[in-house]
């Protein structure tokens, strides 16, 4: 069953009291985090399921803001009887740190000069982003939540947090992530960002007091990245060499083929809601991501690492492929860490964490039962 | 559990790090994790046998045997296994090593296709033998590369590895009968060895 109709909440977590401390020195304050929730925190606060969403998405998980048509991005993975059981687990999204939908980011206005950040906003690290994603929990009153799960960036998160908080997290679902980028995914990013700067109305990041926006940069970065996204053989059933209007090409350089015509769609329709700043500085923070670089650190983390943790990779993934994953599996094996991998064979390519793919919600779903079959008060969850 | 694993499972000291190759439900590392304080870690092919050791939280890798281990370092285990498994895998000598590799002591079990009952199946009936412990057809049987006591002690020897201990089964997977030890090869259902390089 799908949740029902939700609303963005807001919180300041960190303030000029007790500012948020970054790991490159810099402090940031006010941060104010918009959220969702769903289900219900049951009275040991046990049952807290953190859904740490990836480099383009929001709170809004699950649920509707009023057009029950208009979801949230992950409402089949989310809701009464799905592998997040609102019937069960009280599931809690913030939107990132370095975000533009509700949390604080570079679009916010910096309180010493008055003006948007822009690129002034400092640079952050996954660490910083679970330090945010600690914050909401606490918030919450979650001082130890059941799980935390994401794909991709959030999948990261999930990672981080079992490392940076010995015995807090119960387990972490780490889905078709990356320990360390290659140089073909820092490439692609490149591009993308390339895009958005060379963008005549990207003014420095400044675009905002401008009056202007990077649109054409940030389109076309959009639509980049979204071709990685998908996979060559799930592009050739969706669109073939379909025309977009009729059986004989137009022999010009519009948008003929119907891909041409799905990615403008995507880049447009990504423009409505997303921050040019915001895709460069999340971007960033996956490629300078590698928590395993020490290996004496990474010897003392995983030791001490308490979380169960399952990680998913898709075979037809190639923007994270499956290599990725086994190097974070042979990471923690190799420490003493207890870990369970699932290569899901889906046609889907690195998108298929987002889909409805079978195989991979009947393995978190029976993963997060028995985390919490283990670890919740069999009274709470009565 | 099954006999056999029972039998492999008192051969594994307390508290030791093991690997289980082709581990199946879990029964072993479950039964280790729980009874032994051990720090168990499964790896299997089978779709269904990996959903089974999730739901139950027996830590499961997915990975293919014949591609080697490499989702795990060198000497990461006290202890790696290879219950019923070896006869299933491509390259047995393959298999051998790179358990060897990974941990410091091998358990390795496997049916005895010496036994007299197979062997007086093939010979009086000249057909593949079906047993307790062989109970699937010829053409049913992920069994690839089956083999006697004699044939896998001659392995064992032209890969330079130590026994250390054997232990001879019956046909239902408990420890064969005392005068077994006296014509292994031909009175034995199986045997369960630990090895080391």
């Amino acid at each position: 069953m799908p949740v029902e109709q939700v609303e963005t909440r807001s919180a300041v977590l960190f303030d000029g009291e007790r500012p948020l401390a970054l790991d490159s020195g810099a402090t940031l304050a006010p941060v104010e985090v918009a959220y969702e929730t769903y289900g219900t925190l049951d009275a040991a606060a046990a049952n807290a399921v953190v859904v740490c969403h990836a480099l383009t998405g929001d709170a809004h998980a699950a649920g509707h803001h009023g057009d029950p048509s208009r979801r949230g991005w992950w409402d089949n993975m989310i809701g009464p009887g799905r592998p997040l059981d609102t019937d069960r687990f009280f599931v809690i999204c913030a939107n990132l740190l370095g975000g533009c939908r509700g949390t604080t980011g570079p679009s916010s206005v910096d309180p010493a000069s008055g003006r948007p950040y822009g690129l002034r906003f400092p640079l952050f690290t996954v660490r910083d982003l679970v330090r945010v994603q600690r914050g909401v929990t606490r918030h919450l009153g979650v001082e130890r939540p059941l799980a935390a799960i994401g794909g991709s960036l959030g999948g990261m998160q999930a990672l981080q947090w079992a490392l940076d908080a010995p015995g807090e997290l119960g387990a972490a679902v780490v889905v078709c992530a990356s320990s360390r980028l290659s140089a073909q995914n820092i490439a692609f990013s490149a591009v993308a960002r390339t895009a958005i700067m060379s963008d005549p109305d990207f003014c420095g990041g400044d675009y905002q007091e401008a009056g202007v926006r990077p649109d054409r940069g940030l389109a076309v970065a959009r639509q980049m990245a979204h071709i990685t996204y998908l996979s060559a053989e799930s592009m050739r059933r969706k669109f073939g060499r379909r025309l977009q209007d009729g059986d004989v090409p137009r022999l010009g350089f519009d948008v003929d083929f119907q891909v041409e015509s799905y990615l403008r769609h995507q880049g447009e329709s990504f423009l409505r809601r997303f921050d040019a700043n915001s895709y460069l500085y999340l971007s960033r923070v996956m490629d300078y991501y590698e928590p395993f670089a020490d290996p004496v650190a990474t010897a003392e983390a995983v030791s001490a690492m308490t979380s169960d943790v399952l990680v998913i990779s898709f075979d037809s993934d190639w923007r994270f492929d499956t290599a990725h994953a086994r190097e974070i599996v042979r990471t923690l094996a190799a420490h003493g860490a207890p870990v369970s991998f699932r290569e899901v064979a889906s046609p889907h390519g690195h998108d298929s964490f987002l889909l409805e793919v079978p195989e991979y919600h009947r393995t978190v779903a029976a993963f997060l039962d028995r985390v919490a079959r283990e670890r919740v008060p069999a009274a709470a969850t009565a | 559990m099954r006999a056999d694993l029972d039998l492999v499972a008192r051969m594994v000291a307390p508290g030791s790090r093991v690997l289980d190759l082709g581990c199946g439900d879990g029964d072993l590392l479950a039964a280790l994790i729980r009874d032994r304080g051990c720090r168990g870690q499964g790896v299997e092919v089978s779709r269904e046998a990996l959903h089974a050791c999730i739901a139950r939280g027996v830590p499961v890798v997915e990975a293919d045997i014949d591609e080697g281990l490499p989702d795990f370092e060198d000497g990461a285990f006290d202890v790696v296994v290879l219950s019923q498994t070896l006869p299933a895998v491509h390259r047995p000598a393959v298999a051998l090593r790179e358990m060897t590799r990974v941990g410091r002591l091998g358990i390795v079990s496997f049916p005895n296709v010496g036994h007299w009952r197979p062997r007086m199946q093939l010979a009086m009936r000249g057909k593949m033998p079906v047993t307790r412990t062989l109970p699937q057809r010829w053409h049913e049987t992920t069994n690839i590369h089956l083999c006697t006591i004699r044939d896998f002690e001659a392995l064992a020897r032209a890969e330079d590895l130590t026994l250390l201990e054997r232990r001879l089964l019956d046909a239902g997977g408990g420890p064969a009968p005392p005068r077994a030890s006296r014509r292994p090869n031909l009175l034995a259902a199986g045997a369960v060895y630990m090895l080391r390089r």
